[in-house]
């Protein structure tokens, strides 16, 4: 069984745990005998290649003969036309549009043919200009390697549409796999209703929808109105292999609990403040870290001032790499009070780093965890409790390391891509 | 009839620059500044600014045999700086200093804003600053400044008590009200004390607006701006032109023809003949105050405001601020030199002035200052580097607290040296070892007996014995 596989992003190159579960993924299917072609956007060449053939996008001429547009269009036309990506238009401009676009498009092929598409494959500006493209490229790629891949597997979706147009052009089943949804990106009223809309026509072309826990399924269900048959869950997995744990000495002496993450609404990071703040009036000798940037950080620093604990709470900024494993070596506590996660694999890191780890029920891994301990993101007070807890008693926290540190090594990508493959299965038999 | 007169006063001040510390190094290295973007800076602004000045400066005193006169104010951590990286900067200044026509003026060694923090901080800054210019350029200051000329009645209160009866500060609208600048003034509680306040329409002429070509005046003649002196101090008795010195040539690029305005301007003004240069501790002395002026709230010269926002105006400053001089009194019974010099680089005001977010009406300035990104980034590197230095001066504390324990044998007498803020001094007794909480709690409790009173007292006067032995 071979499968053509979309994603964004690829290690060593990330900028979020999508690459990092693609990496487990394919590992994993390589595993479970099953042979990955992997697209992504603008490969640089320095990507593992062991499990996987790395397709670069940006390599690839769109080489579809001039004659043909017109039916190459009749099939892909959508991925512009019936999608909202055409720029600056007003949805009620939209009808008398779409013929000029039409036009434009065959124009705009003629221009490109032959020619390749640079992909910055980051998460700028163009994005969604850049998904439109990956789409017409991913097109392509699907004819010219019709004959080498059974299955269609898209991640997440900013590859959707690459995901629909190879399942219009080749017939092929469509897995679509969501890591995350726009309801994880924004508080409702934040929500890009053309990320939406691009969410909506994945899942719905989708011959069946892989979602990272429960909860994401259920917003599949209820928020996308997909038909629950077709929506299963597959638990995240982590890959450690090739990493040790580091033993840092430490400069500080009190104990350190950490987060980690993207400093966002949806991370919860102002509820970790609250409960530092209150572990802080009980105890003297703890240290509090958030680890990370993002939008929420100066209100968060401004937070912190304000409660007047900044000596005992600090923040490092974005951390790259090996600074990652450095800080859960010198972590007592972690903490992930996230108001809405998917998923949430850096729990499973920290664990695997034999730290103790909180995480809010509102999160996908609360779902696997059974040795982590499970707090409301809002429940402050509890969160406290936990911390103080695992400060105070050391009879709990070294439990918590041993029970955690054995337990995330249980969660393998090879068990997790195994009901993957039982997926594909359902779908070409 | 008397001449009315004029007093340039220049600042020259570099700020000891910190690292980018991050949360890993904290306990781990003490190191905290950025010694390769403190000697560039420092050697850059020595070859545009302070060696072509105070040459200029030099020739102008000696061409006009005492006639022209100036004063400077160069704080102590701009004077570390030169002596390590521009030696021969501190030389041009003390040409200058032997001319006898220039000048130097006392403010806290630091540059900080001790003044508004600890009495005895600022005290014991202005002292170490006085010494400081006494050995390297051989005078004893007589007037005060303070840092950005920051002023209150009771800073006022605190300079008179140091001696000193003559004092620069800001000649702010809102304290002024219709009166002008241009006359010395007197504290009202301290009538001894007279103040000399900043024209800073006339200063910032020069400091700001020099340069600027959309401005109408531009470009800025001597002959234009002597008559505008001439204009202010037909209506007052003196103008004070105070301003940074790294306006010449640094902030007003040479080419801008700053120095040939300051080569020039001396010349009109002396041929006119209405005009003379005093310094501040001469016109203290010639002029007689006109009113006292009341200040209750603290100015500054910083800032459409004149007020002290700039450094301590939001919560990110303030936290950093009383977290710092929360240390004053464990950093002055460890009495270490390094901690000691450590706690006064930290007191600089430019750290509190990164951490600004007034961006809207100031920006502009502030950021050419400024060699952080975003106010955020300067307060968590400031926070970082702070929490090391807290974890020094805990461990040194409790270590004098095991020692004196030792030394004196046993807890029966109190290692406290001063009693008076004994429950400030000791909010984390479990950093103390056990024989040191049992002390700890002595003073806490209050005996108020005539007794208990004696052991602390004559502790008191044990201590520091002590702690020198040790060394």
């Amino acid at each position: 069984m071979k499968v053509l596989m979309f994603g964004w992003e690829f290690p060593p190159h990330i900028s979020g745990g999508l690459g990092t579960a693609c990496y487990g993924i394919v590992k994993g299917l390589a595993y479970n005998g099953v042979k990955t072609l992997f697209v992504m956007p603008s490969a640089t060449g320095d990507e593992d290649q062991s499990e996987t053939q790395i397709i670069n996008a940006s390599d690839v001429a769109v080489n579809t003969e001039s004659s043909s547009v017109d039916e190459f269009l009749d099939k892909v036309r959508f991925i512009r036309i019936g999608s909202d990506l055409v720029p600056y238009v007003a949805p009620n401009e939209f009808p008398s549009v779409i013929n000029e676009e039409r036009k434009r498009q065959v124009t705009d092929f003629r221009i490109t043919y032959g020619h390749k598409y640079k992909f910055s494959g980051k998460y700028n500006s163009n994005l969604l200009e850049e998904v439109a493209r990956y789409a017409i490229v991913g097109g392509t790629i699907a004819v010219r390697l019709n004959d080498q891949f059974d299955i269609i597997h898209a991640h997440d979706w900013l590859t959707y549409m690459a995901g629909i147009a190879a399942k219009r052009l080749t017939g092929k089943p469509l897995v679509v796999h969501v890591h995350a949804t726009s309801f994880d990106r924004g508080s409702v009223d934040q929500i890009d209703s053309r990320v939406y809309d691009i969410e909506k026509k994945g899942m719905e072309a989708a011959d069946r929808v892989v979602a990272v826990s429960d909860l994401t399924r259920n917003i599949i269900i209820n928020k996308y109105g997909i038909n629950p048959d077709k929506v299963v869950t597959i638990h995240n997995a982590v890959d450690f292999s090739g990493r040790e744990n580091l033993n840092i000495d430490r400069g500080v002496k009190d104990k350190v609990v950490t987060f980690l993450g993207r400093i966002t609404f949806q991370k919860g990071p102002e509820y970790f403040i609250e409960a530092a703040a209150k572990v802080l009036k009980r105890v003297p000798n703890v240290r509090f870290v958030m680890a990370g940037s993002g939008d929420m950080m100066n209100r968060c620093i401004r937070h912190v001032a304000r409660l007047g604990i900044s000596d005992r709470f600090h923040f490092t900024g974005f951390l790259r790499g090996q600074e990652v494993q450095k800080m859960f070596s010198l972590s007592d506590v972690y903490i992930m009070p996230s108001v809405s996660e998917p998923f949430g694999i850096s729990p499973l890191e920290a664990m695997r780093s034999s730290v103790p780890s909180i995480i809010s029920k509102q999160s996908g891994a609360s779902e696997v965890l059974k040795y982590a301990f499970k707090v409301d993101f809002w429940d402050v007070d509890a969160m406290a409790d936990e911390i103080y807890a695992l400060l105070k008693y050391p009879a709990l926290s070294e439990f918590a390391s041993h029970q955690g540190y054995d337990e995330v090594n249980t969660l393998k990508w090879n068990n997790a891509t195994a009901q993957l493959k039982q997926v594909y299965e359902s779908l070409l038999r | 009839m008397m001449k009315k007169s004029i007093c340039l006063y220049f600042q020259v001040h570099q700020p000891t620059r910190l690292r980018l510390y991050r949360f890993f190094d904290i306990g781990k290295d003490s190191h905290y500044y950025d010694d390769f973007a403190n000697r560039t800076i420092m050697r850059r602004v020595a070859q545009k600014c302070y060696l072509p000045m105070n040459a200029l400066l030099l020739d102008l005193v000696k061409r006009y045999k005492g006639a022209f006169k100036v004063a400077f104010s160069i704080s102590g951590s701009a004077i570390e700086q030169m002596e390590r990286y521009v030696p021969d900067v501190l030389e041009s200044f003390r040409k200058l200093a032997a001319t006898g026509s220039v000048e130097f003026l006392s403010e806290t060694y630091y540059h900080s804003l001790s003044s508004l923090a600890s009495p005895e901080e600022f005290k014991s800054q202005v002292l170490k600053h006085k010494e400081a210019i006494k050995k390297f350029f051989g005078v004893t200051p007589t007037a005060f400044r303070n840092t950005e000329l920051i002023y209150s009645d009771e800073i006022g209160k605190m300079v008179r008590d140091m001696g000193f009866n003559v004092m620069l500060t800001e000649g702010a609208k809102h304290i002024l009200g219709w009166k002008s600048p241009d006359y010395m003034y007197s504290d009202p509680i301290q009538p001894d004390l007279r103040l000399l306040l900043r024209d800073y329409s006339l200063s910032d002429d020069i400091a700001f607006r020099f340069s600027n070509k959309s401005w109408s005046d531009w470009p800025l003649t001597g002959e234009k701006y002597l008559s505008w002196l001439k204009a202010a101090a037909t209506k007052g008795d003196i103008v004070n032109l105070f301003m940074d010195y790294e306006t010449f040539g640094e902030h007003q690029s040479a080419k801008t023809g700053i120095f040939d305005f300051m080569r020039y301007l001396p010349e009109i003004v002396l041929k006119d003949g209405t005009l003379e240069f005093v310094t501040p501790s001469q016109a203290s002395k010639k002029l007689k105050p006109i009113a006292p002026i009341e200040v209750p709230e603290t100015i500054s010269w910083a800032d459409e405001e004149r007020d002290v926002t700039a450094w301590l105006g939001n919560e990110l400053q303030q936290d950093a601020f009383h977290k710092l001089y929360a240390l004053s009194d464990k950093v002055e019974k460890v009495d270490d030199s390094f901690i000691s010099s450590d706690f006064g680089h930290l007191q600089e005001s430019d750290h509190f002035y990164y951490m600004c977010t007034k961006f809207f009406s100031d920006g502009e300035v502030h950021k050419y200052f400024n060699p952080y990104d975003t106010p955020y980034e300067a307060y968590i590197n400031y926070m970082n580097v702070l929490s090391d230095f807290i974890i020094r001066v805990n461990d040194a504390y409790s270590e004098l607290g095991a020692k004196f324990a030792d030394k004196s044998g046993g807890a029966a007498k109190s290692p406290k040296k001063a009693g008076k803020s004994d429950s400030k001094g000791l909010t984390r007794p479990a950093k103390i070892t056990a024989s040191k909480v049992v002390i700890a709690k002595e003073p806490a409790s209050k005996p108020a007996g005539k007794g208990a009173s004696a052991s602390v007292k004559k502790a008191k006067a044990v201590a520091p014995k002590a702690v020198k032995t040790k060394k």
